[in-house]
């Protein structure tokens, strides 16, 4: 499979095989990339508990995101960072692996339901987002974020049970 | 099926983590200034401490778990032997946090407020508090 090639090169290459061999090496970005998904899951969280109208309420809600979401981002370029560097020292066992496959489409999900409600769901933020009950669109927003998000953890730890 | 039970728990271990972190983060944020520098401390610290304290008892109760399920792996364990530390330590700093709030109303002003002790506080916690997630991942590969 011309995949398994392109990720088999992948793997071969400098960076991936330091990572690979060096014993030190992928726990120290493990733990980074670890540290960066805590943050990017609780960052998300407190957004998406004010958008389902359980926290910050005080707060309106394009301020809320103006400070929350920049280091949800910085976390996220971490973690995908991390995790990259990652997949590469062992890519064609890891691209084989349920849990790893499901990791990445629950992120793909989780970043579509984004682009969704920033397109499409947001509606007139400057009219509901102070004052008004979040609208239905905006709550299932922040509903399927939370759990998929919740559901990226629990397959990012199913990859450590499953490889090796 | 008792092989799923771990895992699991981890899950709920690891997102219970991403809770108390990113409140104790938002808090330390405030205190340097760089996160809703506009609102009093005591309105950021009301928002994010209950969110620091609670979720505890969630890693108190799935550490528990896990320590019974694998007591060799966890207790005999350096990594977990350097988190126990960290984690009191971090519990300290947090408390020490909320006793100096309490004492000096102007702890967390930005322009009047002791500058040097609420940066310092900021900067202890968010380094115990990583440290504590790094001697987590470490268990593993001292198990």
């Amino acid at each position: 499979m011309d995949v398994d090639r392109a990720l088999g090169w992948l793997q071969a290459t400098p960076v991936a095989t330091t990572i690979s061999e060096n014993e030190n090496l992928f726990p120290w970005i493990e733990s980074v990339h670890v540290l960066a998904i805590v943050l990017v899951v609780g960052t998300i969280s407190i957004v998406d508990l004010r958008l389902l109208g359980v926290a910050s309420l005080d707060r309106p809600v394009r301020r809320l995101m103006g400070d929350v979401l920049p280091l949800t981002w910085g976390a996220f370029a971490v973690a995908a960072i991390t995790g990259s560097l990652m997949f590469s020292s062992d890519a064609v066992h890891y691209a084989h692996n349920f849990f790893f496959r499901g990791k990445l489409i629950l992120l793909a999900l989780a970043g579509i339901n984004m682009a969704v409600f920033h397109l499409v769901g947001i509606g007139d933020l400057a009219r509901w987002g102070e004052a008004a009950p979040t609208p239905v669109a905006a709550k299932t927003a922040a509903a399927v974020s939370l759990l998929t998000w919740i559901a990226v953890v629990a397959f990012g730890r199913g990859i450590g049970f499953t490889m090796h | 099926m008792t092989n799923w039970v771990v895992p699991t728990v981890q899950t709920i271990h690891i997102l219970a983590i991403a809770v108390v972190v990113s409140s104790v983060l938002m808090i330390d944020l405030r205190l340097i200034g760089l996160f809703w520098a506009d609102r009093p401390l005591n309105q950021v610290s009301s928002r994010f401490l209950p969110l620091v304290w609670w979720p505890l008892l969630v890693l108190l109760a799935t550490g528990a778990i896990m320590i019974i399920a694998e007591p060799a792996r966890s207790l005999k364990n350096p990594a977990f032997q350097l988190k126990m530390p960290l984690l009191i330590a971090a519990l300290v700093v947090t408390g020490l946090f909320q006793l100096l709030q309490r004492r000096n109303a102007m702890f967390g002003d930005l322009r009047s407020g002791p500058r040097a002790a609420a940066f310092t506080v900021a900067i202890v916690s968010m380094l115990l508090w990583s440290a504590i997630i790094f001697a987590g991942r470490w268990i593993a590969y001292y198990a």
